[in-house]
């Protein structure tokens, strides 16, 4: 349960704020950092790659300043409950926040060594589907942070299985590439690493929505099937 | 070396994995109960302190009530032992039972009640003689001036409030030039010599300094192996540390009642919720 009364110490309800928009500005780095990440990969815009990795810098920057600040809510003001869980939920979305955003520079990287090669344009378009529908996903997650809303949190866990198998199925076409044309190896393994960082966003998105759901239900959803979270939370999406 | 590794690898190999975890999750449906209060009002002339109380006490369990002042928590602490017969204006409806008899009951002596139930207060009011003196006096009291058993109470009793290797060279010393946090752990030995079944300790801690408050809480994770506890605490933090099941009150009412670890993770009620954070309710 996260309540909406004001705590008594002006202080450390300004903190708390403070550590949630500072979570949701990192969440909007990593997002545009995909974005880029996405575009540099489709269009192979090399500027766009370079920015990504710049932007890294800053998103490993307010993952340290959160995780400190978190620490020093913990020694100062003992925080329980709901607090406890949102501070313990911080913590956890963040390295899963910057984890995304060294996804997104593999992925930028793989667009540079991909813009040095020759573009069948239409072979990217899997890439395409799959990287919307992570970047969907991982949008979700930071709205439904930002709103505490466990339905949409459900939401994007449901997604992360679509991701899954479109996932299976690039590889799958990938090797056919390989297969027909060994020339292509070394280009279709490039893309393979980017289909692989996309899936692992997917992957680091669902567990923002497993800590969202802990801090304001406090229950455990990890490893769970998507059945099971539901019995869990008494809830049917 | 390298066998030595090998076997470091298979011990590894060989952790159960519940073994590291805290145990079981505590529910009160497993307890032995101690102390059961149904229905339980009291009433200070007019004014109404407790509303209708129900709850059980597990035996050799800590229970802590938390709640801000005047919600009446010391006021049912005070009910265990029948601290309240001294106040003329208190009135009480409902059943307390101490192992399923009504304390309450005419019949029931309050001397071998309180002897039963001991209590130790907030400040520690040792009386003004020697420590050994201090502790003695329960079994003085009932009779016993044997030499030697009071020999073997008195250290058994400062042994279990963990004072023993401070003060054994100093036994018949007065109890008025020991420091707070011992004098408060000589209260507690005093407490302890006549084997009460329970002991209720309202605020044992909120006058000691942090290092003697860790002492005490040290002492009340290994008496509950012997007592049920029941303690009174505006420290939650210290509510959540000693406890196993945690009351909240608030008002003259029980508004939540449970594990603690559940309680201070979890709460069900928002009224808990916005007590233990610390929010306006």
């Amino acid at each position: 349960m996260v309540t909406n009364s004001q705590h008594i110490s002006q202080q450390f309800e300004n903190e708390l704020e403070d550590i949630r928009s500072r979570v949701l500005a990192m969440g909007g780095l990593v997002e545009q950092q995909v974005n880029n990440a996405l575009e540099a990969l489709m269009t192979g815009d090399n500027e766009l790659a370079r920015e990504v990795m710049a932007l890294d810098e800053d998103v490993n920057d307010l993952e340290i300043t959160i995780d400190e600040e978190c620490i020093q809510i913990i020694a100062l003001r003992q925080p329980t409950a709901g607090d406890l869980r949102l501070v313990a939920g911080i913590l956890k979305t963040i390295t899963d926040l910057e984890r995304i955003g060294d996804e997104s520079v593999s992925i930028a990287k793989m667009a540079l060594n991909l813009s040095e090669k020759d573009r069948p344009k239409k072979n990217y378009r899997e890439l395409q589907t799959l990287g919307n529908h992570v970047r969907g996903m991982l949008r979700d997650a930071l709205d439904a942070f930002a709103r505490f809303d466990v339905d949409q949190a459900m939401q994007v866990a449901r997604e992360d299985q679509a991701v899954d198998s479109e996932y299976e199925t690039i590889i799958r076409q990938l090797i056919t590439y390989m297969m027909e044309d060994p020339r292509a190896v070394t280009r279709v393994i490039d893309m393979m690493w980017s289909a692989r960082s996309l899936e692992r966003i997917g992957d680091h998105a669902h567990n923002i929505c497993e800590h969202i759901i802990y801090l304001v239900e406090g229950k455990d959803v990890r490893h769970l099937s998507i059945e099971h979270m539901e019995q869990l939370l008494d809830r049917k999406i | 070396m390298n066998a030595n590794r090998q076997q470091t690898m298979t011990a590894a190999r060989t952790i159960d994995i519940e073994s590291m975890g805290r145990g079981p999750k505590l529910n009160m449906a497993n307890e032995t109960v101690c102390l059961q209060v149904k229905d339980f009002n009291l009433f200070y002339g007019q004014q109404q302190a407790l509303h209708n109380i129900n709850m059980s006490i597990a035996k050799n369990r800590v229970t802590a009530f938390i709640g801000p002042s005047g919600c009446g928590k010391s006021t049912l602490l005070r009910c265990f032992n029948r601290m309240n017969d001294l106040i003329d204006s208190v009135n009480i409806q409902g059943e307390m039972l101490l192992d399923g008899k009504e304390l309450n009951a005419p019949s029931v002596n309050v001397a071998d009640l309180r002897r039963q139930v001991g209590m130790v207060f907030q400040k520690p009011n040792p009386f003004p003689k020697s420590i050994y003196e201090n502790v003695a006096y329960g079994l003085r009291l009932q009779g016993v001036n044997d030499r030697a058993t009071l020999d073997k109470v008195v250290e058994k009793s400062l042994k279990g409030a963990a004072l023993w290797d401070e003060v054994k060279d100093r036994l018949h010393e007065s109890a008025m030039g020991m420091s707070g946090g011992q004098q408060q752990r000589l209260v507690i030995a005093r407490a302890i010599a006549i084997e009460p079944e329970v002991l209720l300790l309202d605020e044992p801690a909120s006058a000691l300094d942090p290092l003697s408050t860790l002492k005490i809480e040290e002492l009340i994770y290994e008496l509950k192996h012997k007592y049920t506890i029941v303690i009174v605490t505006h420290n939650m933090q210290q509510a959540a540390r000693v406890s196993d099941y945690t009351a909240f009150m608030y008002m003259g009412e029980l508004i939540e009642f449970g594990a603690t670890d559940e309680l201070f993770t979890n709460p069900s009620k928002k009224q808990t919720e916005d007590y233990i954070t610390g929010r306006y309710g």
